[in-house]
C-alpha cells in the first residue's frame, strides 16, 4: 500500500497543549502533554523543514494555545520562508496587535479564531474564563492588519439556539469565513457527550437560518456548516482518507494520521524524535493501517460511497465499537448503527452539567 | 457574484495565495481550507489577476504568449475559479 501514498498537503502542528481556556467540548486528549515533554524550538524547526521537504504546503499552528509558545514567531517565519501557507489557530487570548503584526511580518497568511458563544455571558461560561472580550479585541487587531479571518464556533446543546446571533457576531468581526461546527466527540468532549449533544429540534431550527445566511452572505462571508454526524445516515469523509492529505504532530512529537488518533490505543504511534517524518508518512504501521481501501470491512468494501466517505472515522469506530477497522457506526449500513441510535434516544430532556476541561498546566 | 465583463478587474480572494511548488513542480493555490492545483491555462490567467488589469487586458497579455486566446475562454476560466472561491472581481 505504501507505494500509492501521495505526499501530504497539510500539517497540523500542535505546538503545545497548554491553554488558558476550559472548553468542555475540547477534542484534545484527556491526558495532555506537559510542558517539559514539549519539543524544543530546534525540534519543531526540523519538523517544519522535514514537512516542507515531504510536500506539505499548509501549516496550521495550533494547540492548545499556540501563542503560549514564545518561539511561535520563529516557527511561523520558518514555515512561511519555506513557502508554506501558515494558519494560526487560536483562542485569541494573548493575540495583541503587536504580536500579530510581528507574525504577519514573518509571513503569517491567515488567522482562525474560536468563539464560544454569541455574547459574553454564554461565551465565558463555555470557555470557563472571561475570554470573550479578548476575542473581540483580537478580531479587531486581525482586521486592522487586514488579515484574512476565519471565525470558528463549536456548536452544542448549550449554544445551538444562538446560531443567528453567532452569524451576526462573525459579520461584525469582519470574518471572511465562518465555521459553524457541531461538536465532534473526541478527547475531553466525548466525556461531555450527553450534555453537548444537540436535540433534533435544535438542529431543525438552525438549518433554515444557516441556509438563508449562507445565501445572503455568499459574496462576503463563506459559511461552512459541519453537521452533527450522529444524526446523519452517512459518516463524515474523515481526513479525506487516512494518511492521504494531512498529518498531525503533537506537542511531544507523536505523528498522527488524524488529530484524534491518539484515542486509538491499539495504534502503534511513531515519534519524530526517533524516526523521520517521511519514513513515518510512507512506511509506518499507523499511516498504512487504514490507507486506501484494502483494510475495509464488509459493508464498505462493496459500497458505492467508499470513495466519498472512506468508511468514515477510524477514531469514532474505535471509540464506539472497540475496533478501529470497523465501519463508522454512524453509517446506516453499519451493523453497529444501533449504538448511535441508543445514544440519541438517551439524550436527556434536561442536559447534565458540563464538566469543564481541566488544565493542570499553567500558561505564561 | 456578478457575471464577468470585459472591463471587470479580477483578483485573488482575500486569503488566497498563488505560488510555485518545487516539490510537485506545479503552481498551487493555497487558502485556509485546502490546496488547489490549477491547470496551466488557469495558472497563466491567475498570474495576471492583480486587481488592476481588466479581462480585456489579461486576454491581450496572454495573446502575446499563446496563440488563439479568446476572451470567452478567459471568462470561462475565471467563472470556474470564482465558483471555487478563488477569485473575485469588481
Ligand atoms: C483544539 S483547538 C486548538 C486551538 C485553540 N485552542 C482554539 O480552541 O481555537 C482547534 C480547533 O478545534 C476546534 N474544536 C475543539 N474541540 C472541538 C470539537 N469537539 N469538535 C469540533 N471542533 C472542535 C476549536 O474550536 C478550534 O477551532
Ligand atoms: S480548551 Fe478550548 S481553547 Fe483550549 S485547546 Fe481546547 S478547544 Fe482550544
Ligand atoms: S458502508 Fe462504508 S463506505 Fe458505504 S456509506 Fe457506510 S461507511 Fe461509507
Amino acid at each position: 500500500m505504501d507505494v500509492t501514498a501521495q505526499p501530504p498537503l497539510g500539517m497540523l502542528a500542535e505546538l503545545t497543549h497548554r491553554c488558558p481556556l476550559h472548553c468542555p467540548y475540547c477534542s484534545n486528549p484527556i491526558e495532555l502533554v506537559t510542558r517539559d515533554n514539549e519539543m524544543s524550538t530546534d525540534e519543531w524547526l526540523s519538523v517544519i523543514e522535514q514537512a516542507r521537504e515531504l510536500g506539505v504546503l499548509q501549516v496550521h499552528m495550533s494547540g492548545g494555545e499556540p501563542l503560549a509558545r514564545n518561539d511561535l514567531p520563529v516557527l511561523v517565519g520558518r514555515a512561511a520562508d519555506l513557502g508554506c501557507y501558515v494558519n494560526l489557530v487560536t483562542s485569541g487570548l494573548g493575540l495583541t496587535e503587536q504580536r500579530l503584526a510581528d507574525l504577519v511580518d514573518r509571513g503569517l497568511a491567515h488567522v482562525q479564531l474560536s468563539v464560544q458563544g454569541a455574547d459574553a455571558e454564554m461565551a465565558n461560561r463555555i470557555a470557563g474564563v472571561k475570554a470573550h472580550n479578548h476575542k473581540l479585541t483580537a478580531a479587531r487587531a486581525v482586521k486592522k492588519l487586514d488579515m484574512p479571518l476565519t471565525v470558528n464556533v463549536v456548536l452544542h446543546r448549550a449554544n445551538h439556539h444562538q446560531v443567528a446571533d453567532l452569524i451576526a457576531l462573525a459579520e461584525d468581526m469582519g470574518a471572511d469565513r465562518l465555521e459553524l461546527a457541531n461538536t465532534q466527540y473526541y478527547g475531553w468532549g466525548l466525556r461531555n457527550r450527553s450534555a453537548l449533544m444537540p436535540t433534533a429540534r435544535q438542529l431543525a431550527e438552525a438549518e433554515p437560518i444557516v441556509r438563508a445566511a449562507t445565501e445572503r452572505l455568499r459574496d462576503t462571508m463563506q459559511i461552512v456548516y459541519v453537521v452533527a454526524d450522529y444524526y446523519e445516515p452517512y459518516p463524515k469523509p474523515c481526513m479525506y482518507g487516512w494518511g492521504s492529505r494531512q498529518l498531525t504532530v503533537t506537542p511531544n512529537g507523536d505523528v498522527l494520521p488524524c488529530p484524534a488518533a491518539s484515542s486509538i490505543t491499539t495504534l502503534k504511534l511513531d515519534n519524530v524524535r526517533s524516526r523521520t517524518l517521511a519514513d513515518i508518512w510512507y512506511h509506518s504501521e499507523a499511516f498504512n493501517s487504514y490507507r486506501g481501501e484494502d483494510w475495509m470491512p464488509d459493508p464498505c468494501r462493496g459500497c458505492a460511497r467508499k470513495g466519498i466517505d472512506f468508511g468514515g472515522c477510524r477514531c469514532q469506530a474505535f471509540l464506539l465499537t472497540g475496533d478501529a477497522g470497523a465501519t463508522d457506526p454512524v453509517c446506516s449500513k453499519s451493523p453497529d448503527r444501533g449504538l448511535i441510535d441508543t445514544i440519541l434516544a438517551g439524550t436527556p430532556s434536561e442536559p447534565p452539567e458540563l464538566v469543564m476541561r481541566k488544565n493542570t498546566i499553567k500558561v505564561v | 457574484m456578478a457575471t464577468i465583463e470585459l472591463d471587470s478587474t479580477p483578483r485573488l480572494r482575500r486569503g488566497v495565495r498563488l505560488t510555485y511548488d518545487k516539490t510537485r513542480e506545479t503552481h498551487v493555490l493555497l487558502f485556509p481550507e485546502g490546496v488547489l492545483v490549477p491547470n496551466d491555462t488557469a495558472a497563466a490567467v491567475l498570474q495576471l489577476c492583480d486587481g488592476a488589469a481588466t479581462v480585456a487586458e489579461i486576454t491581450a497579455e496572454l495573446g502575446h504568449k499563446y496563440e488563439g486566446v479568446r476572451v470567452a475562454d478567459v471568462q470561462a476560466v475565471l467563472t470556474r475559479l470564482a465558483e471555487r472561491r478563488v477569485v473575485q472581481w469588481t
